[in-house]
């Protein structure tokens, strides 16, 4: 089997290898058959990635051990789900899911053009399958995950508890298909670029796919923060950790690119701008790729020293060399039709909000990469920490919010003082409003929380604003119903209102930011059964110790749980009765922890204690004291390396797990003190709320619109110009 | 195999006329005027546009697009 | 020829507009360099921070807990970090506050500490990050 994989990897070097020389070829002849061929080459790389991904789950599923990636990452006792999520748990699998999902993208993508941009199309299925051909190489030549192991052992390693969260079935495939649908744009710059036809189909089609792959590396992004706030003992979202960092830098150049694009399309304007982007969003998501698995920087995503250093380092060196060569030699082509007609305009707005958002993405970029910047200027390699970050970061995302508001409100070309303050009228009322409530509130000294409170009700006030003036547009037209008219009003005009959803989404994100931030309440405490502590607002009461054991399907012991029952309330009345647990999962390594030792010092988890609410988390965890235990199972292991020499297998099981049992058992009667860490938080809620309506939003952007309507209003729009063309 | 040779059994074959591709750029590019003059008149409805402006404007795009239209016929 | 102002050249228009804008793009990328050059934290070994480090200093340490040094006393937690490869320098941390699911005797851990006037370093809350051992990792053993 693991042959086969091989073969199959190679197999789909080879087509990719042929494929990027017929659609070369065919582009540069003009020979619509071998552009034909490339393509397909796209499709035969999908469908031979899809079989080799597919071996490689099936042999997870089988408990397969003879398969090195196989033995190390997931174990007979590893849960059903969990095993198919573990095949993406290693470097080597995790490069297979890349290039699967590159090919299945790309091929999606080129058989949505392949009537499309014919001049463009064949240089795109080139870089694209550049791509490809360079992931199969490393998998084929550098990180196999087809290495048969010469001793298959009885039971493999287990996938790292930390990682067994819902999330981790969908987290990284979704990152993976934001950093690979991201490939799609950069490959049509490519190909518009060598072609020099940077026009409105190229525009269209690049729109489209680099907001598809917004949409997925932002999902991607959130739920690594969901994951991390839920699973990690740690009680944050986000950390500014370099491999965050990574996966946001193409995100928030993206973000950039979805906005000035519409300059280009509506008024030929920065053209050279979107060019070097779109080119920078695909590089950045390389190196994002890159710096997961390459040990180049310190991060808790722990990473091991790889052999991909140089062949990504070429990658990317390469990658940034032809774009700026393309970019220059085609700069002729690039120039901008106009210019700015007014700083009060839209493309001002859209310029500001570019300005601000590369701007983050190279502060993010120079925070996160200062370890080499430092090193390589003096000698000393240094880091920054968050607060630096949020130096930076709290004033631009402020000016952010505050343009996502003013934006979609201002005129394209010019607008009048007059307008303007007739449009600004509500949003600067709803902010006001805000400014005076936070004072009244008493938490006006927040500054940087209030001024982004005020921010987001500013865009919420243009929002509803928008919505209900269409609204009235609309139904002065037709005399629709009020909830008819808002439903035709996005239908029929989804980008302009699924982008105000997300503007909306990301306000609300924001507020749940701000206030989480600095209206949170921290504390690590140690208390025994019976004490209570005071959290915020709240009283939590440490009730008492629990102590529970999990079987797998198979009888077997998969993990030692100890918790605590925590009683909350809040001025007397009941809130919430919170179990945060700890999970010990069992180590294998007998020899140095013994018999016993071995349930009680494998790898750890923490289960949350989680209230949710809408305008209030308290998030628990609990860290039990093991050590009390130690020197019991001390004593335990002395006896059981006395006596299970005497033991038959079933016998020493049964006694471990009775002992594990009684220990367990012990420790709820009898507990140590524990530590707990306790936060409330307000308004994390929004942040998954403001996600969620993001998403929306963008799904709603993104549907394309029905051919019939587009023909209609097309129809309509072009009688009306033949009429102009009648009177001119 | 199979999947990627096919088109290359049916021989070479050239791409089609050299306007195809111009042609394709200039219906996008018609297409993304139509939307702007929509847009245009949707932001006017909303109130966003004074009517000189609107009326200004309207004609301008609307030029624009007859421009595309005359390109778009020369190429037949 | 007041007109001229107002009626400026385009072309030197754009080169007024493309000089604020680099110089706009330089100021932050000083202000960048500056702030994190003061505001960063020496990454370090134990092998160095054993050989020469200052009272007060705040330095990013690398390295493993050293087997057999972690003991705990509710909230404290005091072990030694020695060099990721080896070796036998070795430096005493305090930590107070809860360590991650995966602090463990032999992990890597990255934490920012302080050195004390005892001689211990004592870390910052919430700097403690260990490595998860398996992701992305050849297995060792």
């Amino acid at each position: 089997m693991p042959t086969l994989g091989r073969a199959l990897i190679l197999l789909a070097l080879a087509v990719a290898l042929y494929g990027i020389g017929a659609a070369l070829v065919g582009g540069w002849r003009g020979r619509r058959d071998l552009v034909d061929s490339g393509r397909r080459s796209v499709y035969a790389m999908a469908v031979l990635t899809s079989a080799a991904f597919l071996l490689l789950e099936l042999a997870f599923l089988r408990d397969d051990f003879s398969w090195e990636v196989v033995s190390t990452h997931s174990s007979t006792t590893t849960p059903l789900f969990y095993k198919v999520a573990a095949a993406w748990s290693s470097q080597e699998g995790s490069l297979l899911l890349w290039v699967w999902l590159l090919s299945l993208w790309s091929s999606l993508v080129l058989f949505l053009t392949r009537k499309r941009l014919r001049d463009v199309v064949p240089y795109a299925t080139a870089v694209l399958l550049g791509f490809g051909a360079f992931f199969c190489a490393l998998l084929a030549f550098l990180e196999s995950p087809f290495t048969v192991l010469a001793a298959v052992p009885q039971e493999g390693t287990g996938l790292n508890p930390l990682l067994r969260h819902p999330s981790m079935m969908i987290h990284p495939p979704m990152l993976y298909s934001g950093y690979t649908l991201f490939a799609v744009p950069f490959a049509f710059a490519v190909g518009a670029l060598i072609r020099r036809r940077v026009d409105a189909d190229w525009i269209a089609a690049t729109r489209r796919f680099g907001l598809g792959a917004w949409l997925l590396l932002g999902t991607g992004i959130l739920l690594g923060a969901r994951w991390s706030y839920a699973e990690l003992g740690w009680g944050g979202y986000w950390a500014w950790d370099p491999v965050e960092n990574a996966s946001l830098l193409p995100w928030l150049t993206g973000t950039a690119f979805l906005h000035s694009v519409m300059l280009q399309e509506k008024r030929g304007m920065l053209k050279m701008w979107n060019a070097s982007l779109v080119l920078a969003t695909g590089t950045l998501c390389i190196l994002g790729t890159f710096l997961v698995r390459s040990g180049v920087l310190d991060s808790i995503h722990a990473f091991g020293a790889s052999t991909l250093g140089v062949p990504f380092v070429s990658l990317i060196g390469l990658m940034i060399a032809g774009s700026v060569a393309l970019v220059v030699s085609r700069r002729d082509t690039l120039r901008s039709e106009h210019r700015l007609d007014s700083l009060l305009s839209r493309e001002a707005m859209f310029v500001g909000n570019n300005i601000v958002l590369v701007g983050l993405a190279f502060v993010v970029f120079w925070g996160t990469f200062f370890p080499l910047i430092a090193e390589a200027l003096t000698g000393d390699r240094k880091s920054v920490g968050p607060p630096w970050f949020d130096k930076y970061t709290v004033p631009l995302a402020l000016v952010l919010v505050l343009l996502s508001g003013i934006g979609p409100v201002i005129a394209w070309r010019r607008a009048t003082w007059r307008n303007a303050r007739r449009a600004f009228a509500v949003p600067v009322g709803s902010a006001l409003v805000t400014v005076v409530g936070c004072v009244a509130f008493g938490i006006a000294e927040h500054v940087s929380a209030t001024l982004m409170f005020a921010a987001a009700a500013f865009v919420i006030g243009t929002v509803a604003q928008e919505f209900w003036r269409g609204t009235g547009a609309r139904r002065a037209m037709t005399g629709e119903a009020a909830p008819l008219a808002v439903i035709t009003l996005v239908r029929r005009n989804r980008r302009r209102y699924g982008g105000y959803l997300v503007h909306l989404g990301i306000a609300l994100l924001f507020v749940g930011v701000a206030a989480s931030t600095a209206f949170q309440d921290e504390r690590d405490v140690r208390l025994s059964p019976g004490q209570t502590t005071r959290i915020g607002d709240y009283d939590v009461k440490y009730v008492r110790a629990t102590g529970g054991l999990d079987f797998d399907a198979g009888g077997r012991l998969e993990k030692i749980d100890l918790g605590a029952v925590l009683d909350v309330r809040r001025d007397g009345e009941p809130v919430a009765v919170l179990r945060p647990s700890y999970g010990l999962y069992p180590s294998r390594d007998v020899q140095n922890l013994g018999p016993l030792g071995r349930f009680f010092e494998g790898e750890t988890t923490s289960e949350i204690g989680l209230k949710a609410g809408v305008l209030r988390d308290v998030w628990t965890a609990v860290s039990p004291d093991t050590q009390a235990l130690r020197p019991i199972v001390e004593k335990g292991d002395k006896a059981f390396m006395a006596d299970l020499p005497k033991m038959s297998p079933e016998q020493a099981s049964t006694s471990l797990t009775l002992a594990v049992t009684a220990l367990t058992q012990r420790y709820a009667r009898r507990p140590p003190p524990a530590t707990f860490r306790l936060i409330t938080s307000p308004m994390v809620a929004w942040i998954w709320i403001g996600a969620l309506i993001t998403f929306g939003g963008g799904i709603i952007a993104l549907w394309p619109a029905p051919d019939a309507a587009r023909r209609r209003a097309s129809a309509r729009a072009a009688a009306r110009v033949a009429q102009d063309l009648g009177r001119a | 195999m199979w999947i990627v040779g096919t088109p290359l059994r049916a021989g070479p074959q050239a791409a089609e006329d050299a306007h195809a591709s111009e042609r394709e750029g200039l219906e996008a590019a018609r297409d993304a005027k139509y939307r702007e003059i929509r847009e245009l008149e949707m932001d006017h409805r909303t109130g966003k546009l004074s009517d000189e402006d609107f009326r200004a404007l309207d004609r301008q795009l609307r030029a624009e697009a007859v421009a595309i239209l005359r390109e778009l016929d020369g190429l037949h | 020829m007041s007109y001229c102002v107002e009626a400026m050249d385009p072309a030197r228009k754009r080169t007024v507009r493309l000089i604020v804008a680099l110089s706009a793009a330089v100021l932050l990328a000083v202000a960048l360099a500056y702030t994190s050059f003061s505001a960063s934290s020496e990454a370090t070994t134990p092998r160095k921070l054993a050989s020469s480090a200052t009272v007060g200093a705040t330095y990013q340490l690398t390295g493993r807990v050293q087997k057999g040094s972690y003991t705990r006393r509710g909230n404290v937690h005091d072990f030694r970090v020695v060099e990721r490869s080896g070796g036998t320098a070795s430096v005493p941390v305090r930590y107070v506050g809860t360590v991650p699911d995966p602090f463990r005797e032999g992990r890597e851990v990255i934490v920012t500490v302080r050195k004390g006037e005892d001689g211990t370093f004592v870390g910052e809350k919430d700097s403690l990050i260990t490595k998860c051992p398996s992701k992305f990792t050849k297995s060792d053993s």
